[in-house]
C-alpha cells in the first residue's frame, strides 16, 4: 500500500516536473545531490515552497549522488537557457568545466549548503551554514545555562573524520575555552546514528559512575540525542533535568523531546538555502547588485521556550 | 555426553579464551567492568550491555554458521535487518495489532531468505552473488517502505522486544540465547545438523546419497533470513524508530567475522554455533571495551582490528601447529625431567 503510495508520488512528481509554469517571471534550474537524509528532503519540499511562493518557476533535477548527473543536469539547464541555476554540489572537485559554460551563456549559478574547489568567479554566491558557528551556539547555550557551576560534559561526535564531527567540535570546544568549570570528560563518535548514539551514551553512563558525574550531553547531531536519551531514561536517570541534553540540527523527532522535556536545546541547520538564494538572485537579476561570495545561513537556537510542538508541527510535514 | 560436551569444550579453548583475555582487558581499563547490580528491575552492568548490544551480531551469526556450513554465505542480512525493522514500523504505525505486525515482520524476513536460498538451491547462482543482490536492493526496499524517513513509533508492546525487561534480562538477551538453544538443540538432536554438514562437504555426494539438498539450501537461508527478521525488530525497537539507511548496516561483516573467530571454516561442512556466539560476544567486548576506554574515536577501528588480527593468527593452522608442536615439546621434556617414566604414568591414566 504504501510502496504504491510512493509509486503513485513519485509519478506524480515526475509530471510536476515536466511542466512548466508560463506565468513565472524567473525560471531556476536546481540540481539537487539526492534524497539520502531527512534533512536533505527537507531542503528539497523547502526550495520547491520558496520557488513556488516567489512565483519561480523551478526545474529539479535529482542526481542520485552522481557528480556526472549533476554535470548532466546543469548542461541541460544551460541549454533550455534558464536564468540561474541553483546547485548542492555532491563533491568539492571537478566543477570547473560545467561552470565555465554556464558563466559563458550568462547563467548565475548558487551553491546551496556545500562549497566546490573552483575559482569563485565561476558562480555567483554559495549560501551554506557555518558549522563552527553551530557548534558555537550550542556550547554558548550550556555556557550560559550551567553559569558557575561545575559542569562534565559528555560528547557524541559525529562519523570520524566528517568535516561536521570536526567542525561541530571545534566550535563547542571555542565556546567553551573560557569556562573552567565546563570540562568534556568524555568524547567518542556516534556515526550520527540513533543506535550508535544510545550504545555509546550507555557506556559513557557506566564510565561516569552511572551518570552521576554526567551534567550535559552535547550531540552532533539530534538522531545520536534521541538514542541517548533513551540510554538516560533506562538508566534511571532523568534527561533534561538529571543531564542537560544539547543538539545540533533540529529535526522535528528533537522537538517532541524538548515538549516531553527530555532534551533542552538545539542549534538549527536551516533546510531553507533556497530562500536566501532566491533573495540575492532576484537583487541581482533587478539591478545587478553582486552579493558576497559567501551567505550565511542563521543557526537559530531552539529551547524549550520556544514552543517544542508548535515547530514540530511546522516541521514534520516538510519530508525530514 | 559429558565426553563429547568436554571435546566440544577442548574444541573451543581458543575462543573462550580469547573472550576471557579481552574481557580482562575491559576490566582493566575501566575499573567495575565486572560489576552487575539490580536497578529499577534490571540487571545493570557493562556485562549486561555486552550481552544486549550483542543480540543483533549473535542472532546474524547462528543463521550465519548454518549458511556457512552449507558452504554458502549470506550477505544479505543486514540490507533484510533493515527491511524487516522498516515492516514492523509500517505495520505498528498503520494500525495492526502487535500479534499480526511480529508474524507479518517474521514472515517477511523468511520471504528474503526463501528468495536467497531459491537462487542458490534452483538457480545454481553462488551464494555470494545471490545475496549480495538482496544486500544491494534491501536498503532501497527498506527505504520505500519507510519513505525515506526514520518511522518512529510509540507503541509500548512492539518497543519491548528491543528494551523490554523479562525477569530482569534484556529481551533481546532472552531472545536470542532462547533461540540458539532452539536451534542448536534442533541440529544436534537430530541427523539435521550431519545433513547441513554433508551438504556443505559435498553438495553432489550429499545429493547422490539421497540428501534433499535444495529443502535444506531453502530452509537454512530461510532460518538466516528469520533471524535477520527478529535482528532487525529489536534494532527497530530499541531506538523506537526503524532507520533504513543506518540499521544493521555492514552488520552482515560483523556476523561473518563472528562465525570465523568461531572457529568454523568458510569452505562448509562442520560447524559450530557456540562458537559464532562466543565470536559474536569477542566482537561485542571489543567494542564496548573501546567505548569504556575513553579513547579518542580514530582508535576505534584500529584498536578492533588489531585486536582480531591477533586472535585470528592465533587461531590459524600454522601457529596452531606451532603450538602444538610447542607443547608437545615442552610435556616430553618435563616428562624426561620427572624421571624418564613415561609409559607406566600413560597406563595408569
Amino acid at each position: 500500500m504504501r510502496i504504491l503510495k510512493t509509486l503513485v508520488g513519485a509519478a506524480a512528481l515526475a509530471g510536476l516536473m515536466t511542466t512548466t509554469a508560463l506565468a513565472a517571471d524567473m525560471t531556476v534550474g536546481f540540481s539537487q545531490i539526492g534524497s539520502e537524509s531527512g534533512w536533505r528532503a527537507a531542503e528539497t519540499t523547502l526550495t520547491k515552497q520558496q520557488a513556488e511562493e516567489r512565483g519561480i518557476d523551478l526545474k529539479f533535477a535529482d542526481a542520485q549522488q552522481k557528480q556526472e548527473n549533476q554535470i548532466k543536469a546543469i548542461r541541460s539547464f544551460i541549454a533550455q537557457g534558464v536564468d540561474a541555476i541553483l546547485l548542492a554540489p555532491v563533491v568539492a572537485t571537478g566543477w570547473d568545466q560545467v561552470l565555465e559554460e554556464a558563466k559563458e551563456a550568462e547563467i548565475p549559478v548558487v551553491l546551496l549548503d556545500r562549497t566546490i574547489d573552483a575559482p569563485d568567479d565561476l558562480y555567483l554566491t554559495a549560501v551554506t551554514s557555518d558549522l563552527v558557528h553551530e557548534g558555537n551556539v550550542a556550547g554558548q547555550w550550556l555556557a550560559d545555562k550551567v553559569g558557575d557551576e561545575q559542569c562534565n560534559v559528555v560528547e557524541l561526535q559525529g562519523t570520524t573524520g566528517s568535516s561536521p564531527a570536526i567542525d561541530r567540535k571545534k566550535g563547542f570546544e571555542q565556546a567553551i575555552a573560557d569556562h573552567d568549570n565546563i570540562k568534556i570528560v568524555r568524547s567518542q563518535t556516534g556515526d550520527f546514528t540513533r543506535t550508535k548514539g544510545k550504545e555509546v551514551m550507555e557506556s559513557f553512563l557506566k564510565a561516569e559512575n552511572g551518570g552521576k558525574d554526567i551534567c550535559a550531553l552535547y550531540a552532533h547531531n539530534d538522531d545520536m540525542a534521541v538514542g541517548a536519551i533513551q540510554a538516560i531514561k533506562e538508566a534511571g536517570l532523568k534527561p533534561g533535568e538529571d543531564i542537560l541534553v544539547v543538539s545540533i540540527d533540529a529535526v522535528p523527532d528533537i522537538f517532541q523531546a524538548m515538549a516531553n522535556g527530555e532534551a533542552n536545546a538545539t542549534v538549527e541547520l536551516t533546510p531553507n538555502m533556497a530562500g536566501p538564494a532566491f533573495d540575492a538572485l532576484e537583487k541581482y537579476k533587478a539591478d545587478g547588485t553582486e552579493p558576497p561570495k559567501w551567505i550565511q545561513t542563521e543557526s537559530k537556537l531552539y529551547t524549550q521556550a520556544d514552543d517544542p510542538m508548535k515547530v514540530y508541527e511546522e516541521k514534520k510535514n516538510l519530508g525530514y | 555426553m559429558n565426553a563429547s560436551l568436554r571435546s566440544g569444550l577442548l574444541r573451543l579453548a581458543p575462543q573462550i579464551a580469547a573472550l576471557a583475555v579481552i574481557l580482562a582487558l575491559c576490566a582493566a581499563i575501566a575499573p567495575g567492568f565486572f560489576d552487575i547490580s539490580f536497578a529499577n528491575g534490571r540487571l545493570y552492568g557493562s556485562l549486561i550491555d555486552i550481552l544486549n548490544r550483542g543480540a543483533p551480531t549473535a542472532l546474524l551469526a547462528i543463521g550465519m554458521t548454518l549458511v556457512i556450513a552449507t558452504k554458502g554465505i549470506d550477505l544479505s542480512v543486514g540490507a533484510v535487518m533493515a527491511i524487516c525493522g522498516a515492516t514492523a514500523a509500517a505495520l505498528i504505525t498503520s494500525g495492526y495489532g502487535l500479534p499480526a505486525t511480529l508474524a507479518l515482520t517474521l514472515a517477511t524476513g523468511i520471504v528474503c531468505g526463501l528468495w536467497n536460498g531459491a537462487l542458490v538451491a534452483f538457480l545454481g547462482i553462488q551464494p555470494i552473488i545471490a545475496t549480495l543482490i538482496l544486500m544491494v536492493a534491501g536498503r532501497g526496499i527498506a527505504q520505500l517502505i519507510t519513505e525515506g524517513v526514520i518511522l518512529t513509533f510509540n507503541d509500548q508492546g512492539l518497543i519491548f522486544v528491543g528494551s523490554g525487561i523479562l525477569f530482569g534480562v534484556p529481551m533481546p538477551v532472552v531472545l536470542w540465547i532462547l533461540i540458539a538453544l532452539a536451534v542448536g538443540l534442533a541440529v544436534r538432536f537430530s541427523a539435521l545438523g550431519m545433513l547441513i554438514e554433508a551438504v556443505g562437504v559435498n553438495r553432489r555426494a550429499a545429493y547422490l546419497s539421497g540428501v534433499g539438498t535444495a529443502g535444506l539450501l531453502l530452509a537454512v537461508y530461510a532460518l538466516s533470513g528469520f533471524c535477520a527478521a527478529i535482528a532487525g525488530t529489536i534494532a527497530a525497537a530499541d531506538i523506537r524508530g526503524a532507520d533504513a539507511n543506518n540499521a544493521g548496516l555492514w552488520l552482515e561483516l560483523d556476523a561473518i567475522l563472528a562465525v570465523v573467530i568461531g572457529g568454523n571454516s568458510l569452505l562448509g561442512g562442520r560447524f559450530s554455533i557456540v562458537g559464532s556466539l562466543v565470536g559474536a560476544m569477542i566482537i561485542q567486548s571489543i567494542n564496548t571495551g573501546i567505548l569504556l576506554s575513553g579513547y579518542p574515536p580514530e582508535f576505534n577501528l584500529v584498536i578492533k582490528a588489531v585486536i582480531i588480527v591477533a586472535i585470528l593468527v592465533l587461531q590459524s593452522p600454522t601457529s596452531r601447529a606451532f603450538l602444538a608442536f610447542a607443547w608437545r615439546k615442552r610435556s616430553s621434556a618435563s616428562q624426561e625431567a620427572a624421571g624418564q617414566q613415561p609409559a607406566p604414568g600413560r597406563q595408569a591414566s
